[in-house]
C-alpha cells in the first residue's frame, strides 16, 4: 500500500477557497444582523417601555422657556401613548404612529435641568443616559447647550433632537451626526427678513449692530449683515455685548449720533428685553435720521420675550419659527392641545419641542426599531407636512429642517396678553434654503 | 462733546444706584460690622415690591363672553381692571402712577424685611469670622431670589414709567448743544434726582438728628458709645432696617429702566461690593463718590472709541480701577484706619 500525495490544482484550490469563504463568512453575517438589533446603548428591546429624556433649563434666565418646552413634551408623551386628544397626530403626515406607545412600548419620561450652562446640560444628559437608560433626549434654550450635547450624543450614541437653537454653527460647523434640529436659523431669518426689510424700509439704510458676544449672537450679526448689505445697507458698526449685560444704555448712547437709522439688536432672552426696552427709552424709535424714520430690528422674536418687554415691542419687525395664530391644522390642533391642558397657548420653544418627540418617535416606528443607527436613517432626508410649518424636509446632509419661516412684528392692536405678534410674511422654505457646504462641518459616522 | 455728555449722563444714573445699594452696604458694615451679602437681594426685593403693587391695584374682573371663544376652545375671558371700573379716571391714573406710588408699598415691607433679617439671623453673627456671615447672607439670598422665582417667575416683569416722563427728553438744548444731540430718558433723570434726593436724605438724617449723631458715634466707637448707657444694639437693629429701605427704593425706582427679574440683585451686588471696597470700607462719602465715579468709568468704557484702543475694557474697567486704587490707597478713597485691617 502506497500513498500516493498529488498536487492541488487549481480547480481544486478554487473550490477549498470558497469554501472556506463561505465558512468564514457564515457567522459575520448571523453575528452582524444580531448587532443590528441589540447591540446599542440602552437598547429597551426586554422592556415592556422606552424612556425618553427632556433636559431643560428648569433654573436660571431661561427657566419660564423650559417649563414651557416641558409642558410640551409631556403633552407629547401623553399623545404618544394614546391620551388626549391626540394633537398633531391627527394631522401629521405621514404617520406611522398609532396611539399605543413607540413600537408597541409605552413611552416614560425622565427630566433635568440645562441651567443653561454647557457643562451643567452635558452633566444632566450623561446622567439620564446612564442611570435612567433613556434611548433619545431632547430640550434646551440656547445654541452653545445645544452644540454641546450634540456632541455628547456623538460620544455617547444616543439620539439628541435640540431644543431651541438658531445658530447657524448647530447644523453647520458644529452638527452632529446623533444631532437632528427642527428649528430654523440664523442664516434663514436673513433670508426670510431680507425682502420684508426692503420693501418696508428700502435700500438705502444705515444699521448699527449690537450683538450678544457668544456663538449665537455672532452667527445671527453675520448672517442679518449679510442678507442687509445684499440689499445695499451699509453697516456702520457691529458692537458685541457682554451676554447678561442688564444696563445697556452705554452701549445705546454712541447710537444716538452714529448717522445709523436702523439698530439691528442680535439679543435674545432678557438681553433683548433690556436692550429694546432701553433703546425705546433713548427715544430711538421717536427719531428722525438722514430723512428716514428711525427702526429697531429684532431678528430672533419669541413670544414669551415679547411679553418681557412690554409695549416697546409694538411694530418691531423679527422672525420666528411659529406663532400659535397660525392657521392650519397642524397648529390649531397643537395649540388646541395646549391650551385645554394649561390654560394658554403655546410658545415657539414648546411647539419645536413637541414636534421633535412625534418626529424621532415616527422615525422609530418607520424604522421597526430603536437602534439609533436606523433611526437617524430614518430621519436624515425625511419629508412630513402638518406640524404647523406647512411641507418640510429634515435634510440629510446637516440635519437641519427645512420649511417655512415666519415674518413677524410687534402687534400694534393686540387683543390679549398673547396676542403679540403679528405675522406679516410667510417666507416659502425655498427662498430660506442654502447649500449644506457654505458652513462646513462634518456629521461624523453612524455607528460610534 | 455730545458722546461724552451721554457717558457722564448714563455714569451718573447708573452710579446713582450704585451709591445707593453701596451706602446700604456701608451702613451695615459700619454699624455692625456685616458684611451683607443679601443686600442685593433688598434691592430686588424693593423691584418686585412695585410689581406686586401694580398686580394688586391691576387686579382685574373677569367677565366671560360665551358668544366667543379662545383658539383652544374655552369661552373668551374680557378683563377689566377694578380700579378703573370702581374709580373711573382716578383709577386710570392710579394705574399709570404705579411705580411711584409703590414706594408707600416698599418703605413699610422693607423696614419688616430689614427687622425680621437682622434680628432673625444677621444678629447671630456679629461675633463671627466675616466669611461665615457672608456666607450665611449669599444663602439668604439665594433662598430670597428662589421665593421671588417662585411667585414671579423667572422672566423679567416689565414696569412702565408715569406717561409724563416715560419719552425721551432733548438736553441739547438745555447744554447749548444742537438739538437732538443729546437725547436722554425722561425717567432716567427722575432717577438720578431720586438717588441724589435719598442719599441727601440718608445724609441729613445721620448729621443733624440724635438718632443719627448716636449712630455715627456707635460707628466711631462702639464701647464708649454702650459705656455711656445707650442701647447701641436697637439702634444698630433700625440702621439695618433703614439700609433694607435704601435698597429697596433704589430697586422701585429702577423697575422702568431694567425690567426686574428674580436675578436683578445679584448683577448689582459685586459690583456695589467693589464700590463700596474703591470707596473705603465704612465710609459713607466714600461709597457715595465711589458709586457714581465707578459708573462714569464704566460708561466711558464702553465708547467705541475706547474699545477700539483696547478691546474688552467695558468688561473689566471696574475691576481694574479698584485693583489700582487698592494698590495706591489700601483703604479705599476714604477708608477709616483700622477698618478691616485686623
Amino acid at each position: 500500500m502506497s500513498i500516493i500525495r498529488r498536487p492541488m490544482n487549481r480547480r481544486s484550490l478554487l473550490k477549498a477557497g470558497a469554501a472556506s469563504g463561505l465558512v468564514l463568512a457564515t457567522p459575520t453575517i448571523i453575528s452582524r444582523s444580531a448587532w443590528a438589533e441589540t447591540n446599542f446603548r440602552n437598547d429597551p428591546t426586554n422592556s415592556k417601555s422606552v424612556t425618553f429624556g427632556f433636559n431643560v433649563p428648569q433654573t436660571g434666565a431661561y427657566a419660564d422657556e423650559g417649563a414651557d418646552e416641558l409642558r410640551a413634551y409631556q403633552l407629547a408623551v401623553k399623545h404618544l401613548n394614546g391620551d388626549g386628544d391626540g394633537g398633531m397626530l391627527n394631522t401629521m403626515k405621514p404617520l406611522s404612529l398609532n396611539g399605543n406607545g413607540v413600537l408597541g412600548k409605552k413611552v416614560e419620561y425622565v427630566t433635568g435641568d440645562t441651567q443653561t450652562k454647557s457643562d451643567a446640560a452635558r452633566a444632566s444628559a450623561k446622567r439620564m443616559i446612564e442611570k435612567d437608560g433613556v434611548i433619545m433626549w431632547s430640550g434646551g434654550s440656547s445654541s452653545g447647550v445645544a452644540i454641546a450635547q450634540q456632541s455628547l450624543a456623538q460620544e455617547m450614541g444616543v439620539v439628541y433632537m435640540c431644543g431651541l437653537t438658531h445658530s447657524n454653527d448647530t447644523t453647520g460647523k458644529d452638527r452632529r451626526r446623533y444631532g437632528f434640529r427642527h428649528f430654523f436659523n440664523a442664516y434663514m431669518s436673513g433670508a426670510a427678513l431680507g425682502p420684508v426689510l426692503k420693501k418696508e424700509m428700502g435700500t438705502d439704510r444705515r444699521a448699527y449692530h449690537l450683538t450678544a458676544d457668544y456663538t449665537w449672537g455672532w452667527t445671527q450679526e453675520e448672517s442679518i449683515a449679510n442678507t442687509t448689505e445684499g440689499l445695499g445697507w451699509e453697516t456702520v458698526n457691529k458692537v458685541r455685548t457682554p451676554l447678561g449685560a442688564g444696563d445697556f444704555s452705554q452701549y445705546i448712547a454712541p447710537v444716538l449720533n452714529s448717522g445709523a437709522d436702523v439698530l439691528i439688536l442680535n439679543h435674545y432672552g432678557k438681553d433683548m428685553i433690556n436692550s429694546l426696552t432701553q433703546a425705546v427709552q433713548f427715544g430711538l424709535r421717536d427719531k428722525v435720521v438722514n430723512g428716514k424714520n428711525f427702526e429697531i430690528i429684532v431678528p430672533l422674536y419669541s413670544r414669551l420675550m415679547a411679553q418681557g418687554a412690554g409695549e416697546n415691542i409694538k411694530g418691531i419687525y423679527g422672525t420666528t419659527n411659529w406663532n400659535w395664530s397660525l392657521q392650519d391644522e397642524g397648529s390649531k390642533a397643537f395649540v388646541k392641545s395646549f391650551g385645554q391642558e394649561y390654560g394658554f397657548p403655546p410658545s415657539q420653544a414648546a411647539h419645536t419641542c413637541y414636534v421633535q418627540t412625534l418626529l424621532y418617535a415616527d422615525a422609530c416606528e418607520r424604522a421597526g426599531t430603536f437602534n439609533p443607527v436606523e433611526v437617524i436613517k430614518a430621519l436624515e432626508d425625511h419629508q412630513f407636512d402638518g406640524m404647523g410649518n406647512g411641507p418640510t424636509l429634515y435634510r440629510g446632509a446637516d440635519h437641519q429642517c427645512f420649511k417655512d419661516v415666519l415674518v413677524v412684528k410687534g402687534n400694534e392692536n393686540a387683543t390679549s396678553q398673547f396676542d403679540l405678534l403679528e405675522v406679516v410674511e410667510v417666507t416659502p422654505a425655498s427662498q430660506v434654503t442654502y447649500d449644506p457646504e457654505i458652513f462646513g462641518g462634518e456629521l461624523g459616522p453612524y455607528k460610534v | 462733546m455730545d458722546a461724552i455728555v451721554l457717558q457722564i449722563l448714563n455714569g451718573l444714573d447708573k452710579g446713582g444706584a450704585y451709591a445707593l445699594i453701596a451706602l446700604g452696604l456701608t451702613l451695615i458694615f459700619g454699624t455692625l460690622g456685616v458684611v451683607n451679602f443679601a443686600h442685593g437681594a433688598l434691592f430686588m426685593l424693593g423691584a418686585f415690591c412695585a410689581v406686586a403693587f401694580n398686580h394688586v391695584i391691576s387686579l382685574e374682573k373677569v367677565v366671560v363672553d360665551p358668544t366667543k371663544t379662545t383658539a383652544w376652545g374655552t369661552p373668551l375671558e374680557i378683563r377689566v381692571p377694578y380700579l378703573e371700573s370702581w374709580l373711573g379716571d382716578t383709577g386710570a391714573t392710579m394705574l399709570n402712577y404705579s411705580v411711584p406710588l409703590s414706594i408707600l408699598l416698599a418703605i413699610p415691607v422693607m423696614l419688616l424685611v430689614g427687622y425680621i433679617m437682622e434680628r432673625g439671623l444677621i444678629r447671630h453673627f456679629y461675633k463671627r469670622p466675616h466669611a461665615e456671615q457672608i456666607l450665611v447672607t449669599f444663602g439668604l439670598a439665594i433662598v430670597l431670589q428662589e421665593i421671588v422665582k417662585t411667585y414671579f417667575g423667572a422672566n423679567p416683569i416689565p414696569q412702565a414709567a408715569p406717561d409724563v416722563v416715560r419719552g425721551a427728553m432733548d438736553l441739547g438744548v438745555v447744554l447749548g448743544f444742537d438739538p437732538g444731540t443729546v437725547v436722554y430718558p425722561q425717567w432716567r433723570i427722575v432717577y438720578l434726582f431720586f438717588s441724589l434726593s435719598v442719599i441727601g436724605a440718608v445724609f441729613a438724617f445721620l448729621q443733624f438728628t440724635t438718632f443719627g449723631m448716636v449712630v455715627r458715634a456707635g460707628m466711631a466707637d462702639r464701647e464708649t458709645v454702650g459705656f455711656l448707657g445707650i442701647n447701641i444694639e436697637r439702634r444698630f437693629t433700625l440702621v439695618f432696617a433703614i439700609a433694607a429701605v435704601v435698597a429697596g427704593l433704589a430697586g422701585v425706582m429702577y423697575t422702568p429702566i431694567l425690567p426686574p427679574d428674580y436675578h436683578m440683585g445679584m448683577d448689582f451686588l459685586v459690583l456695589s461690593f467693589v464700590v463700596v471696597v474703591v470707596g473705603g470700607m465704612g465710609s459713607l462719602p466714600g461709597a457715595v463718590s465711589a458709586g457714581f465715579l465707578l459708573g462714569i468709568l464704566q460708561s466711558f468704557a464702553s465708547m467705541n472709541e475706547v474699545k477700539t484702543i483696547l478691546p474688552g475694557i467695558d468688561q473689566i474697567i471696574i475691576y481694574l480701577v479698584a485693583v489700582i486704587i487698592l494698590l495706591v490707597r489700601p483703604r479705599g478713597l476714604m477708608g477709616r484706619k483700622g477698618v478691616m485691617e485686623t
